[in-house]
């Protein structure tokens, strides 16, 4: 879970200073990229297995930085748990696993220490049966991600959580693997 | 980001009326019997040398086909009356046909053709129908289209359906195009491009407008888009999810679902984004609305009995009755036009399959025997379902006659379909 965990941080450092393919010029945004739809949606990265998906779901080419690019951004330090993005769920359940605990607590406490910031809770889905109501499915799973940052005394201002079902699968195919790793909801904040 | 793209039917059509005939990838099935069935005999319409050949026929035949209440007599061969003096019916008759089409085409000056065409009862051997156009070289699709309608309703006393329109979302690599398209698939045109993925569109009750669901705003939203000049307003962007659309039968309010206030609920609001009001309530999941042709009854997809069935409430609000029974995952409802059927996707055994429950008598059937349906939809005249399915891979539209028994796929091969609507 480390590996992966480290993997997406990396990606999410590396999308942020990385160039922005396509045609649509944005304005480049040294703290975490303002994700602009021109760009590519999540692309596999190589031997690992694991997806260069940025955390806002969307995956760039990039050049590698140096180790210091984090410093000062608890949330891009790999040793907290803040960098933690991701909560998975188990086939038809929607209950926020113990294992999630220590991982929504730093970022209930991220955000309580900082009013401003905004989170983002997105859901998803697996691809089996109706669009629409796999888009309600995600959503669940981000409201149960919600709920649970409520609990530690999150404002609902600074909380959003929306759902993008089957549509922006992290990993395609019709497996139980596949299946699994999108029965998700991702923690993204606003200003990455 | 996004752009938007004017319908432009002429140039398409004046592009396809060249190509079609290498274009047909049109597949149509028919499994069991032909008990039932008008025989029509479709006679290649007769051209002047030198005039282009337009496959009229073949268009108007394949439509007559797909509708699953026709079926065409092998014409190869045989001679092309073009005017009733030249029939000889005791010929048509011995070939079992029932009806026949015979018609003609001329040049004009200015590039427009003249079509001429009748529809004979072999039997009685009288006219049933008789028509003349003049067309533009643009026109040949919807020419044909119009004279499949006409035969079929002469024959079956039932409006055709072959002059209507459908949406699809087509899937090009990580692109995604809402596109319209003519009944059989062809002629489409892209109304909507975008790097982020579009569902559930559906037209609005008089064709002008779709109404769709976007995420390039990095969640869902409900958007409103006219098709004549292509502009669009954002008609739900609450805080959530916005999803799920549904026209109501009066054209000016939408029903739609919202994260806004708990998990997904069903709204009503008008289609400028005004006048919300929270229709379903409490912490299960309510979604796919589909109003009642009389706008008096909402059916809906709801996980509040433990798996997702199809509920129906009062579109004035109220508690929400159960309508789907068997099975543990029946999902998104759609209404025929007399408000008598549902046809929604049932699982079973693993396999997503459409299925049509008459609301009178409780019965269902599967009216498809494919595993990952998905979205279906009625035809205007109630005779069809549209749908969506996978096939190697790939998404896929189809239709299916309500006897399930005429199967026609719809888009080509080699692209990605998928959330079809049928407008009228």
């Amino acid at each position: 879970m480390n590996k992966i965990l480290w993997s997406a941080l990396l990606t999410l450092t590396l999308t942020a200073c990385g160039t922005t393919s396509g045609t649509k010029a944005t304005v480049e945004d040294r703290t975490g990229s303002k994700a602009d739809a021109a760009m590519a949606s999540p692309s596999k990265a190589g031997s690992s297995g694991v997806e260069t998906t940025a955390l806002d779901g969307k995956g760039v080419g990039g050049s590698a930085l140096d180790g210091s690019s984090y410093a000062g951004d608890p949330r891009k330090d790999p040793a907290s748990p803040l960098s933690s993005r991701s909560v998975y769920f188990d086939y038809d359940q929607f209950a926020v696993k113990a294992e999630y605990r220590a991982m929504l607590e730093a970022h209930a406490g991220y955000l309580l220490s900082k009013r401003d910031a905004r989170v983002i809770l997105q859901g998803n889905a697996d691809e089996r049966g109706s669009r629409e109501y796999n888009l309600a499915l995600g959503q669940k799973r981000a409201e149960a991600v919600r709920k649970a940052l409520a609990v530690l005394g999150v404002s609902e201002a600074q909380i959003e959580a929306v759902s993008f079902g089957e549509e922006k699968p992290r990993k395609e195919g019709e497996t139980e693997e596949a299946y699994a790793e999108n029965r998700r909801a991702d923690v993204v904040y606003a200003d990455e | 980001m996004l752009r938007i793209t004017l319908l432009s039917p002429l140039l398409f059509l004046a592009f396809l009326s060249v190509s079609f005939s290498t274009n047909a990838a049109m597949e149509i099935q028919v499994i069991g019997g032909a008990a039932n069935k008008i025989t029509v005999a479709m006679v290649p319409f007769q051209t002047a040398a030198g005039q282009p050949m337009p496959v009229l026929t073949q268009i108007a035949g394949d439509d007559l086909v797909r509708s699953g209440q026709i079926k065409l007599v092998d014409v190869s061969g045989m001679q092309q009356p073009v005017d009733l003096a030249q029939v000889n019916y005791g010929v048509w008759r011995s070939k079992g046909a029932d009806a026949m089409v015979i018609g003609q085409v001329t040049a004009l000056p200015g590039g427009r053709f003249d079509v001429r065409f009748r529809l004979l009862d072999v039997i009685k051997q009288t006219q049933l129908a008789g028509f003349s156009y003049t067309i533009s070289a643009e026109q040949w699709r919807a020419t044909a289209h119009q004279i499949a309608d006409l035969v079929y309703e002469k024959l079956t006393g039932t409006p055709g359906i072959f002059s209507t329109r459908i949406a699809y979302v087509q899937k090009q690599g990580k692109r995604f195009e809402l596109r319209v398209a003519d009944a059989d698939g062809q002629n489409p045109r892209t109304v909507v491009r975008s790097n982020e993925p579009v569902i559930s569109p559906m037209f609005s009750p008089d064709g002008n407008r779709l109404v769709y669901v976007s995420f390039e705003d990095k969640k869902p939203v409900v958007y409103v888009q006219s098709l004549q000049d292509g502009s669009r307003r954002k008609t739900a962007a609450f805080k959530g999810s916005n999803s799920a659309p549904a026209w109501a039968p009066d054209g000016k309010r939408l029903a739609v679902v919202l994260t806004r206030d708990a998990a997904s609920q069903i709204y009503m609001l008008n289609v400028d984004g005004s006048g919300l009001t929270r229709l379903t309530q409490g912490g299960n999941i309510d979604t796919e609305p589909v109003f009642s042709p009389d706008g008096n009854t909402i059916y809906f997809t709801s996980d509040r009995g433990g798996s997702p069935q199809i509920y129906r409430v009062a579109a004035s609000g109220g508690e929400p009755r159960r309508v789907s029974f068997s099975g543990t995952y029946n999902v998104s409802p759609t209404i025929s036009p007399d408000g008598k059927l549902l046809a929604y996707i049932g699982r079973d055994e693993g396999r997503f399959r459409v299925m049509l429950l008459d609301l009178s008598s409780g019965q269902t059937r599967a009216l498809t025997d494919t595993a990952r349906d998905e979205s279906p939809s009625f035809a205007p005249n109630g005779q069809a379902v549209l749908y969506a399915t996978v096939q190697a891979g790939r998404g896929i539209l189809g239709t299916v006659s309500l006897d399930g028994k005429t199967h026609a796929r719809l888009s080509e091969s080699g692209i990605d379909a998928r959330e079809p609507a049928w407008g009228p």
